[in-house]
């Protein structure tokens, strides 16, 4: 068992990661007795798992994400929704209001092609279109706010350890910020001043997802600014 | 007297002091620069200058394949558009794209697509463009190294990356990564890309006679020149990431000193 990267180190696509009796994790193949990375990203050795952080990448459903998307097409009895993902969404009219049944004959009448809905996905496993939904507490048709488009991959960054990155981000911009699983952010505030600023933070933190000690520079940020 | 002039031209791709026409040695690769991500709107992108090439690379996806015939149950299409532009040669070049270029098209797909984890996305498409700005010779080969390059950067998951480099024979001789002079001269031209992460050749083409001891001592140099330029796309695709993390932790020693 030989490690042949540092762990945090940078690597790059079919760079040999560790030869030996380790466990194949994110974005990793194994090839007869040695690891490689399949993607850019930053190595990360926890005991004898070894998985690369990736920077960049599609964003692929998975059932419980929270995703901001955008209706794109209407259907017979849903809608169609670009949520960022290879595979379009599909979001079936009984899934938006329990009250639009059978007696909504015009879809459009309650979301139209370009309205922004925040919904959860029900159900994904890449032979079938995702399934999401729009009925639940905090779900449904985004009114007001900017969005900011990240990379999906960025997206743990962007929330850190337990919420930490964000919470830290809501308090100090005092916004409103919904994160959404697809790299799709919705940030609104009581001042412009603080959406801008809660923008260029989420930017700054998508440039520098893949270094280390990022919560604390933020951090600094705000104190920076407070003074 | 002018056409046997071009002719006997054939001599001089080498001169006495066994240097070719740009001034390189038998066995040197011309001048390399890589760039990558680029472009904002692609998911992944690369520009390369190899020699007097200037090619970009894009892609796209994996997206929603499109017509959805072509859509396969088990991985993605891969789909591959080679492009020269119009003014990427002395005559003016048709924008439609020719025989050759769909050709090239095809042999590109076919060396890119053994590096792509295309069994991650099923039903849909990754599209790679390659676009040559100004071609000098060794294009596809350019355009292999460079469309490699792009789909990393869009964070498709790959086995490894390839690489991609011509030998060629000219004046009775190999030589490593013809010129655009040298390849339209030369006796013979063997374009190679290879992914040095399995040892794998995943292109390899012949135009013109090579006897089977040339064909072997050019493959292995061919090989060779490929593994330096499988480094330099290594180094690429940090770079940029390298310069950021290089930037940004150092910051907090220094705010820590005030």
């Amino acid at each position: 068992m030989t490690e042949q990267v540092q762990n945090k180190q940078l690597v790059s696509p079919g760079e040999l990661l560790c030869e030996g009796d380790y466990l194949v994790g994110e974005n990793t193949f194994r090839d007869v007795d040695k690891v490689y990375s399949s993607q850019v990203g930053v190595v990360d050795f926890s005991e004898k798992r070894v998985s690369v952080i990736r920077i960049k990448g599609p964003y692929l459903p998975r059932p419980d994400d929270l995703v901001i998307g955008r209706i794109v097409d209407i259907l017979m009895s849903g809608w169609l929704v670009d949520i960022h993902a290879p595979y379009p969404a599909l979001l079936p009219a009984s899934e938006v209001s329990s009250q639009t049944g059978r007696q909504v004959s015009d879809l459009s009448t309650i979301l139209r092609v370009g309205d922004l809905v925040i919904s959860k996905v029900l159900e994904f496993d890449r032979t079938r279109d995702p399934l999401i939904t729009a009925q639940g507490p905090g779900l449904g048709r985004v009114s007001t706010g900017k969005t900011v488009e990240i990379s999906s991959a960025k997206i743990p960054r962007l929330i850190g350890r337990n919420g930490s990155m964000v919470d830290l981000l809501k308090k100090e911009t005092r916004s409103h910020i919904l994160v959404g699983q697809n790299g799709i952010v919705l940030v609104s505030s009581e001042s412009p001043e603080g959406e801008r600023a809660a923008i260029s933070v989420i930017k700054m933190i998508e440039r520098e997802a893949h270094t280390q000690g990022l919560t604390d520079r933020v951090k600094a940020l705000f104190e920076k600014e407070a003074k | 007297m002018i056409e046997l002039n071009f002719l006997h031209s054939e001599k001089d791709l080498i001169d006495k002091d066994g240097k070719r026409i740009d001034g390189r040695g038998l066995y040197d690769l011309r001048p390399l620069k890589l760039d990558v991500g680029l472009l904002d709107k692609a998911e992944g992108s690369a520009y390369i200058e190899h020699g007097k090439n200037r090619i970009l690379a894009a892609v796209y996806g994996p997206r929603e394949a499109h017509p959805k015939h072509i859509a396969l149950p088990h991985r993605a299409v891969v789909r591959c558009r080679y492009h020269m532009a119009p003014f990427s040669v002395d005559e003016r070049k048709s924008p439609a794209p020719s025989r050759r270029e769909h050709e090239i098209s095809k042999v590109i797909r076919e060396a890119l697509d053994p590096a792509i984890m295309s069994e991650y996305y099923p039903r849909a498409t990754i599209d790679v463009f390659i676009e040559v700005l100004q071609s000098d010779g060794g294009s596809r080969c350019a355009g292999i190294t460079a469309a490699s390059l792009a789909l990393a950067d869009a964070g498709i998951p790959m086995k490894g990356l390839v690489a991609a480099c011509a030998v060629g024979k000219i004046s009775g001789k190999i030589a490593l990564d013809l010129s655009d002079a040298e390849d339209k001269q030369g006796e013979a031209d063997l374009p190679v890309a290879y992914m040095p992460r399995n040892d794998r050749i995943t292109l390899i083409q012949m135009d013109g006679i090579l006897t089977q001891e040339e064909f072997e001592e050019g493959l292995s140099l061919a090989v060779n020149a490929c593994k330096d330029i499988h480094n330099r796309q290594q180094e690429a695709l940090k770079e940029k990431y390298l310069k950021i993390k290089k930037e940004v932790e150092v910051e907090p020693k220094m705010a820590g000193g005030n």
